[in-house]
């Protein structure tokens, strides 16, 4: 797994989308590691009579999904400063998630990502995700 | 946007009272049961499907920039979720409950969840035993949204290793709402007004129900007259039958009515004076015709229909103008 360097970077960057289909077991198996045990993120019934159409996806993992999103594409030597997002349409057992992201800026070596996750009924999340890439030649050092 | 208060005075003290709770911290110091630590992250990594190699490869994490096994930075939080079964604080003391209270009685009852904001100061590493502070960030006023009027709520969560530095913080917002009413089901479209049915022309909507446009005609005599009336103008018999009428017929006049609407009746409403084949005229709504068909003495062709389960009517459709 190769990590970016700063001078692989330029704003307006677009990283490889990721599409997630979100399965019923993406959905619990995602809760339970986050220790979610909220009833709407594994109980259909109840998340029914709760006004859900489904379960749906709790926030520690678009959290989650969105710092494996960027790791993905920084490599191992990034570190993640800070992730901003803003929910929106839930994400529901049996839709799919595509998540999108555009380096917005890179200014004193921080980058910011702009990341957006959108569903069947709209953008589930949107928001920034601030790193410090790798330094050239530098891997192990911090 | 604020929404126009009915009560400026009172609205002005319950929103001075929610600024009371600001900057209040939440219910105990949470403990993090466990240190962080590799198993728990390695189910977190499984079920996102987080290949990072610093979070459970130990020489390829030795040789990042990490320096060693590191725990996924976005995992901050769940090293102190609230055990399985054990609710949220909701004691009177809590002044969280007590805000949440206070909003609510206010009708703002729903709640949505709206931003979450982490913030690292440094990854976590396995032993790092985490406690976690949480205080209320800010109450905002009244504000309009999609959902609703409400007030957004921020709680800010600061999270401690064991000697007391701060590891990273998460601010959380929620946006209390009162919902907005839900648009009132669709009235059911009236029904027609209702014919006055008397003996002398019960016949006549009885055939309309089978389909057919009746004639009265005569007994005596033999003349056809409608409408339908109990005796013959030309010879005085108040003998009669009917025949049924063939369909035909040509517009003697037309007239389109805009106003007053009547809500069980389509707009513009077309009616037609016919002249049935059969020498008698009707008056009718027309169907499947454009206003400009609407020519005075265009063929029209009878469609009697069923309005609901106890009116039919006769309509009629121009064929050929």
């Amino acid at each position: 797994m190769n990590s970016l360097h700063d001078t692989d970077v330029n704003v307006g960057d677009q990283l490889a989308p990721l599409v997630l289909p979100l399965t019923r077991s993406l959905i619990v198996a995602t809760a339970l590691a986050s220790r979610d045990y909220q009833d709407v993120h594994h109980d259909p019934t109840l998340a029914q009579q709760k006004g859900s159409q489904d379960i749906f996806m709790n926030i520690l993992t678009t959290n989650g999904l969105i710092g494996r999103y960027i790791t993905d594409w920084a490599g191992p030597d990034s570190i993640i400063k800070n992730v901003s997002i803003r929910l929106g349409v839930p994400n529901y057992a049996g839709d799919t998630m595509t998540i999108t992201g555009t380096v917005t800026s890179k200014q004193d070596g921080q980058i910011v990502v702009g990341v957006v996750g959108a569903n069947s009924m709209g953008n589930h999340v949107t928001g920034t995700v601030t790193l410090v890439l790798g330094a050239t030649g530098q891997g192990g050092t911090k | 946007m604020t929404t126009a208060p009915t009560d400026t005075t009172d609205s002005a003290a319950f929103e001075a009272s929610l600024l009371q709770f600001v900057g209040l911290e939440i219910g105990v110091v949470a403990v993090a049961p466990d240190e962080v630590n590799v198993p728990m992250v390695r189910h977190w990594c499984e079920a996102m499907g987080d290949t990072n190699p610093v979070y459970l490869d130990a020489s390829a994490a030795a040789a990042s920039v990490h320096g060693g096994l590191v725990a996924p930075p976005t995992m901050l939080q769940a090293w102190v979720m609230r055990p399985f079964g054990q609710g949220r604080d909701e004691s009177e003391s809590n002044p969280y409950s007590q805000l949440t209270k206070a909003v609510e009685s206010h009708g703002f009852t729903s709640v949505v969840a709206t931003n979450c904001e982490q913030t690292y100061d440094r990854y976590l590493r396995p032993g790092d035993h985490l406690t976690m502070r949480t205080v209320i960030d800010s109450v905002s006023g009244e504000k309009t949204t999609g959902l609703g009027a409400g007030h957004f709520i921020t709680t800010r969560q600061d999270y401690y290793d064991a000697t007391g530095e701060r590891v990273g913080s998460m601010l959380f917002r929620i946006l209390k709402f009162r919902p907005a009413p839900k648009p009132a089901p669709a009235a059911p479209k009236p029904l027609r007004p209702r014919p006055s049915l008397t003996f002398d022309h019960l016949f006549w909507f009885e055939g309309l129900k089978q389909g057919k446009l009746l004639i009265q005609r005569c007994a005596e005599c033999g003349v056809l007259r409608h409408p339908a009336a109990p005796m013959c103008r030309e010879c005085r018999s108040i003998v009669w039958d009917t025949i049924e009428a063939g369909g035909g017929g040509r517009i003697h006049s037309f007239v389109v009515v805009h106003y007053p609407q009547i809500p069980s009746i389509e707009y513009p409403n077309q009616v037609v004076l016919v002249d049935l084949d059969e020498g008698v005229r009707v008056v009718a709504n027309t169907v499947d015709t454009n206003a400009d068909q609407l020519v005075i003495g265009a063929a029209v062709q009878l469609e009697v229909r069923m309005c609901d389960d106890d009116l039919s009517l006769p309509f009629f459709k121009v064929v050929q103008s």
